[in-house]
């Protein structure tokens, strides 16, 4: 079986840009040929005489006009299986993965039971294989049970399936088991994503701290409460070598940080969310829950210094930290809401806006979106010969308005619902099988 | 003019004008709870259900006499009565009062915002009787009824609101209040009590509470909460006292026809001192007498939207 995608402009960073055909032969890819090398209008022709020859029909998606990319990974995703089904199933988390335009994710490992045996690793993977759509790399705790004491068997997590480590959600507040998390993943080459919060001078705080907060009379969260932990995990990082991850960046003092100890040779990455170069504090007015998350929307400042640390290269992902709740857990008091929105169905149409603002290139959201995800987590992702043909096909002209009740996922919490959109993915293809297609 | 909100939610969807028909209308109330019948039939046929789910007994018992001083039903739920206990939402609990058709839900809850949303959900009029740190509407106005009954008029005053501002809707509301009837308010307390942006609301914050009381018309002192301490706000009541509680010595330093405010409930020789308290200059009984005939005013104000509102359904 032959495919071709035809016709679209190849962006791959470090690897393609061009206008070219693809074609992929069970599952790979077989031939990229540059369409301004050779003459226009005979590929096709070329492309169908070959599959004659092999008397087997071949399928040609058209691309003219739209952006072809290596599979596009979230490396941020909370699928909630086991133990949260309502919210999402990693089967309806995959179909919204998928819809948004990603052909593979990470999964975080606060279910319940929390992912921190090889056991509930495998449950994930068999589940997703089940699912049989988008990849899916289970990320697994950091600590046992995401309690901060005892770490986990990485050995055997690793060979299991985690690509990671993390216990996103509850910081590590003990400094030496962080180091040592840090030491003993190295060993077996896992990056430790660390969700960067100092809980005690969070306190109860539910938005961020500032004049939108004391209007509303809601507890603040100083932007330090991320800045101290970012320090923390960076000189950890210097002290230990071994690769930090920096997850859901919200402050200007944190990319700060990122982006002197990058200068400074630290083997550290870094990600954000769309809502936080899209959002501030203010959509949290008349007590929006869909606008409540951890950490939480920060000042028209933080937005640009997050914006200014994606353009210069500080951030190196953007992943979706998507964290479906259903309405028992947003519809109701505002501090006793859940935190976190879904994002995999809004990820890239917001990120399509930066392009369109002329804030980053496309080249560098891919980048963001899929080589650096595969980079740090270790995956040959690249539109090569040989490569599996994961494969998203990007719109960037669609316009549509977000529909909350239209989303794959099985949750609504989206603060972008009724938002008009440009942009967004057409096709993924996963091992060449079209698993999405609008 | 017309009152049309249906809901009393905080100061700052109160217009002007609004702040002004509700302390016009109260000024009338207050003399129903003068006369020896302290009763008249405006509201016969009116449900006030008062749901208290924070603990309170001067908002409470002051909404009570109000409604039924108006000759309006009232009942009484709290929290722990409520079926809250057994798991059930404040959306499904309100709904479910919804159903038995009160024209009125006065709610107290410790959450921020909780009046906003049920008042986007359900028919009843909804008065806040203070959410979280947020706002306390009513205290608001009684307060505005009590400066205003003792200095004519709020333009131009200097109103010193003294001690755990963060905590405090009491200090937003009248902050937002206050500000809003062309008074200057200023702001001292402990730093670790003065939330950051509190200037956005209108008031300055003063360098100590000397500064804050200097030339001030007005001094509001607000409870300070035992359990701040333990959360380090601040070391010791002994140095609070000393350094923030109203003196009589630092009365003097205010206006000479100053008021001394207080919300309630005091904490005597913490924030107050006895003799202050008691003293001539304080007006904190005129409150809670004002605060009657600011909730008969919201009352027959809201109630009277409703049936409007009600006619224009047919």
């Amino acid at each position: 079986m032959l495919t071709l995608i035809r016709g679209g402009r190849v962006v791959d960073p470090g690897n393609l840009d061009g206008m070219m055909d693809i074609l992929i032969e069970d599952g790979r890819i077989v031939e990229i040929k540059d369409r301004e090398s050779e003459g226009r209008g005979q590929r096709a022709e070329d492309r169908g005489q070959r599959t004659e020859g092999r008397g087997s029909g071949v399928k040609v998606i058209d691309a003219f006009g739209k952006i072809v990319t290596p599979g596009l990974i979230d490396m941020h995703v909370h699928l909630r299986e086991p133990g949260h089904e309502y919210k999402e199933t990693i089967k309806t988390g995959c179909m919204a993965a998928a819809s948004g335009g990603f052909t593979a994710v990470c999964s975080m490992p606060n279910t319940n039971p929390v992912n921190d045996n090889s056991q509930v690793t495998e449950y994930i993977l068999k589940k997703a294989g089940a699912a049989d759509m988008i990849r899916v790399y289970p990320v697994a705790a950091i600590s046992k049970g995401l309690k901060g004491k005892d770490l986990c068997e990485y050995a055997d997590l690793k060979e299991a399936g985690a690509i990671a480590v993390s216990d996103d959600g509850h910081p590590v507040a003990d400094s030496r088991l962080m180091r040592r998390a840090l030491e003993y993943a190295k060993g077996f080459n896992l990056p430790v994503i660390s969700h960067c919060e100092d809980i005690d001078l969070a306190e109860c705080g539910v938005m961020n701290e500032g004049a939108v907060a004391t209007r509303m009379g809601l507890a603040g969260i100083p932007n330090a409460v991320e800045s101290i932990a970012v320090m923390r995990d960076i000189a950890l990082c210097e002290l230990t070598g071994a690769r930090l991850h920096i997850a859901h960046v919200s402050t200007t003092e944190s990319v700060r940080a990122i982006r002197n100890a990058k200068k400074r040779g630290a083997p550290v990455t870094a990600e954000t969310a769309p809502h936080y170069f899209t959002l501030t504090e203010d959509t949290v007015d008349k007590y929006n829950t869909n606008a409540k998350m951890n950490p939480p929307l920060r000042s028209r400042q933080d937005r640009d210094a997050i914006i200014e640390g994606l353009a210069d290269g500080t951030i190196d992902v953007i992943a979706t930290d998507h964290a479906p709740h259903s309405s028992i857990e947003k519809e109701i008091e505002f501090d006793l809401a859940a935190n976190g929105i879904t994002g995999l169905e809004t990820s890239v149409s917001l990120s399509l806006k930066l392009v369109e603002n002329g804030l980053i290139t496309i080249t560098s959201l891919i980048e963001k979106m899929s080589t650096n995800p595969a980079r740090i987590l270790g995956i040959d992702n690249s539109l090569k010969l040989g490569n599996p043909a994961d494969i998203t096909i990007i719109d960037p002209d669609i316009s549509f308005t977000v529909d909350a009740n239209s989303f794959r996922s099985l949750s609504r919490n989206t603060p972008f619902d009724g938002w008009s959109m440009k942009g967004k993915a057409v096709l993924v293809m996963v091992n060449g099988q079209v698993i999405f297609e609008r | 003019m017309e009152f049309t909100k249906k809901d009393i939610l905080d100061m700052e969807s109160l217009s002007v004008d609004e702040i002004a028909l509700i302390l016009n209308t109260a000024k009338r109330m207050k003399e129903v709870s003068e006369r020896p019948v302290k009763k008249v039939p405006t509201l016969r046929g009116k449900t006030v259900v008062l749901f208290f789910y924070e603990p309170s007994t001067r908002t409470r018992i002051s909404f009570d006499i109000a409604a039924k001083r108006l000759s309006a039903d009232s009942l009484s739920i709290s929290g722990s009565s409520s079926s809250m206990v057994k798991g059930e939402t404040l959306t499904d609990t309100v709904r479910n009062l919804e159903a038995m058709s009160p024209d009125v839900i006065v709610l107290r809850h410790s959450s921020a915002g909780a009046p906003h949303m049920l008042a986007r959900l359900v028919k009843p009029s909804i008065i806040n009787a203070g959410d979280g740190m947020h706002a306390h509407p009513t205290q608001s106005l009684l307060d505005l009824m009590t400066v205003m009954e003792n200095k004519g008029s709020i333009n131009g005053l200097r109103i010193a609101i003294i001690g755990d501002i963060s905590h405090s809707r009491v200090a937003r509301s009248n902050i937002v209040g206050f500000t809003k009837m062309g008074a200057k308010v200023v702001l001292a307390g402990p730093l670790t009590m003065i939330p950051k942006g509190i200037e956005a609301l209108g008031a300055s914050v003063a360098d100590n509470a000397d500064d804050a009381v200097c030339g001030a018309d007005v001094i509001m002192m607000l409870r300070i909460q035992k359990e701040r301490q333990k959360s380090n706000l601040f070391p010791t009541e002994r140095e609070y006292s000393k350094v923030y509680g109203l003196t009589k010595k630092r009365v003097k330093r205010a206006g000479s026809d100053v008021l001394i405010m207080h919300p309630g409930p005091v904490n005597r020789g913490v924030e107050i001192a006895p003799e202050v308290a008691d003293g001539p200059y304080s007006i904190i009984l005129d409150q809670v007498t004002n605060g009657v005939a600011i909730r008969m005013a919201i009352l027959y104000l809201i109630t009277s939207v409703s049936d409007s509102r009600r006619h224009a359904e047919c």
